[in-house]
């Protein structure tokens, strides 16, 4: 399969026109972040199509009961690609972004370039791509999955993933970050575009083996009255990088940003937030909740941007953080930017060890300690897990962080 | 006949000396109330025998049956059979009350299968929606719908000993009838022994007190038959409390004149 002519145009001239200097931790978005570690010449851009499904991603996708429709995508190339019949027929598609509908336009339409240079390097060197497209009008009503796989060792892998959900239509991704257990370094670049009085459930788990390196983006735009759900379990890696913009574009849009993260032994899980409302009667609502256990490291900054006529606005933003151990550390600045006086918004961010009264309370009736710090560790997260888009992932994302628990985190 | 005995028990907290001596012996079925002014150590009392951190024993013993619970962390006082019925239930997210019964009785080595079933009983038995049991533990609970779980979740655990600290607060009457009528009748139905921490006596309406004892900076000053808590709601604590001094009166012979008044 060879690239259209536009899209070899496109990646040229993000290769001419940009720099690719890496940034530098002195700027606030990178403060604490690991990025002078990168050096992109320790890994190989992957060129050649990788092919076939790995056992690990059908399985995943068995375990994932009834879907919708469902890709996946092996070291940056869609190796399988399905969707129900009658979905097709309305217009529904899903597969690979190249020859997916209104492919040119829809490529870029959000993130053109990304918010940073890893954004650039993903327009340059991203392989297929991966396009979900919902016309106006039409529920999908069974979850569409994207198994994201990386298994060659050495690589850098650039996925890509555009979601098109029209005029008051509505759908819920899953998209499934995971490999072998190689070193790669991995790069995704998500554009999520939800249209007037659409809605787009999107649920992000990433779960990469533990030498894998992810520095990702997702962005997206909320046009008048859509409503965008995205929820992120961040997990694997050994640095776990996600920024997420957000932006409110239209009247009475909304975002719902929300994430758990688990880190252990020496990972680093680092979000950056950006709720931006450019609108008036514009919503906000994010909920990220983490826990530091080992040596591990996590930080979250966030800023909440409203606009002069972003009047009416609604913006909240929390972020919790349990610290599990000495050893651990978690960093939180939340930030906010306001021009215009009729708004509510409002922030809070907490660093703290599990609460000692909840921990004596449940051991009063005789539960021993590891058992109760467990409870509340993973109780913690339920507010977030609950609303996760796609039902069908909470046990395998419970039983990931049980797994973390089950290995000791306390020191 | 089973046996709580508290000896000489002295603790404080931040250095200060609250506790300055309890004794104290409840037998398997017998209910002492412990009353007593604000500030007299009840709470702390019912704190150090559970093993609350924050609190340090300086001298005393605490025993159920002859084993030693001072030595024992919390959760090893409730394997022994003490419960602990706190004044402020706290709100724990995230853990159901099944989960958190369930591994009660499985760290004791007992038969978990049967949670769901006795918890459904009792909390019929004692008032409580069907529809709170699936919260979170004492999330968004009431004051009183709080009182009637602590109490739910003593009937489902048995414990031989359960203390009380002040069930009768925070609750509406319906509730804490409820609440006392369900101690009252573990006192007969498993032989509980209950030390009931009160401030007031209209706890012990329902349930009814063999000793009462009167608690008073950090020790029992008194105790009598439950006429004396119908007594002491008559005539208060005076007799107990020492006449409160203002701290202005007291002239500091060193007080620097022109101390900062803040510091």
């Amino acid at each position: 399969m060879s690239s259209p002519q536009w899209l070899v145009d496109r990646r040229s001239a993000a290769v001419q026109t940009d720099q690719f200097a890496m940034p530098s931790s002195e700027e606030e978005v990178w403060r604490y972040s690991r990025v002078a570690d990168v050096d992109l010449n320790q890994w190989a851009i992957v060129s050649d199509r990788s092919e076939g499904v790995p056992a690990e991603a059908s399985a995943l996708l068995e375990s994932l009961g009834h879907l919708s429709g469902a890709v996946v995508v092996r070291n940056g190339a869609v190796v399988a690609s399905r969707l129900d019949e009658a979905l097709s027929a309305k217009g529904v598609y899903v597969g690979s972004l190249v020859d997916g509908p209104d492919a040119q336009n829809s490529l870029g339409v959000v993130a053109d370039g990304g918010p940073d240079v890893f954004g650039r390097l993903n327009d340059a060197n991203f392989l297929d791509g991966v396009l979900v497209h919902v016309p106006a009008g039409v529920t999908v009503e069974a979850p569409i999955a994207i198994i994201d796989w990386i298994d060659i060792d050495g690589s850098a892998v650039y996925p890509r993933l555009v979601v098109r959900v029209g005029a008051d239509a509505d759908v819920r991704v899953l998209d499934w970050h995971g490999s072998a257990d190689v070193a790669a370094f991995v790069s995704p670049l998500v554009e999520l575009d939800v249209d007037r009085a659409g809605r787009l459930s999107y649920g992000n788990v990433q779960l990469r083996g533990p030498r894998v390196w992810q520095i990702a983006s997702q962005v997206s735009r909320v046009l008048n009255d859509g409503t965008l759900t995205a929820s992120h379990a961040g997990l694997g890696c050994d640095y776990g990088r996600m920024r997420t913009d957000c932006e409110l574009l239209g009247r009475g849009a909304t975002g719902n940003l929300s994430a758990v993260y688990f880190g252990t032994g020496s990972q680093t899980l680092d979000f950056r937030t950006f709720q931006h409302h450019a609108a008036p009667d514009t919503n906000s609502n994010l909920l990220f909740k983490g826990a530091v256990g080992g040596q591990s490291r996590s930080i979250y900054t966030g800023l909440i941007r409203v606009e002069k006529d972003a009047r009416g606005t609604n913006a909240f933003q929390t972020n919790r953080n349990l610290k599990l151990s000495d050893t651990a550390w978690a960093e939180s600045v939340p930030n906010l930017e306001i021009e215009t006086n009729d708004v509510k918004c409002s922030h809070a961010s907490t660093v703290g060890p599990v609460d000692e009264e909840q921990v004596f309370y449940l051991e009063s009736r005789g539960v021993p300690t590891e058992i109760a710090e467990r409870l509340i560790v993973a109780g913690f997260f339920d507010e977030v897990l609950e609303e996760f888009p796609v039902a069908a992932a909470v046990p395998l994302i419970a039983a990931a962080i049980d797994e973390r628990l089950d290995a000791g985190v306390n020191s | 006949m089973g046996e709580l005995r508290i000896q000489g028990l002295m603790a404080e907290v931040a250095g200060r000396q609250i506790l300055n001596g309890v004794d104290l012996v409840v037998k398997s079925g017998e209910v002492h109330a412990v009353m007593g002014p604000n500030g007299a150590g009840k709470s702390t009392l019912s704190h150090v025998l559970m093993g609350k951190p924050g609190y340090t024993v300086t001298g005393g013993s605490v025993t159920i049956d002859g084993v030693d619970l001072l030595s024992l962390p919390t959760y090893e006082r409730a394997k022994a059979g003490l419960f602990l019925a706190m004044q402020y239930p706290v709100e724990v997210p995230g853990v159901s009350l099944e989960e958190l019964l369930t591994e009660a009785l499985s760290a004791q080595g007992r038969d978990a299968s049967v949670v769901h079933a006795t918890v459904a009983g009792e909390a019929e038995r004692i008032g409580l929606a069907t529809r709170l049991l699936d919260r979170p533990v004492n999330v968004d609970l009431s004051g009183g719908e709080k009182k009637r779980n602590e109490t739910m979740q003593l009937a489902v655990l048995r414990p031989k000993f359960a203390i009380l600290d002040e069930l009768d607060s925070g609750l509406d009457v319906d509730a804490l009838r409820a609440c006392s009528r369900r101690v009252e009748a573990a006192t007969t139905e498993f032989d509980l022994g209950v030390l009931a921490i009160t401030h007031y006596s209209r706890l012990l309406e329902e349930l009814k007190p063999d000793v009462v004892h009167v608690l008073a900076q950090g020790r029992i000053v008194a105790a009598g038959g439950p006429e004396l808590a119908d007594e002491l709601e008559r005539t208060g604590y005076a007799e107990w409390v020492e006449e409160e001094t203002p701290a202005t009166a007291v002239a500091d012979p060193f007080a620097d004149p022109f101390a900062d008044p803040f510091a």
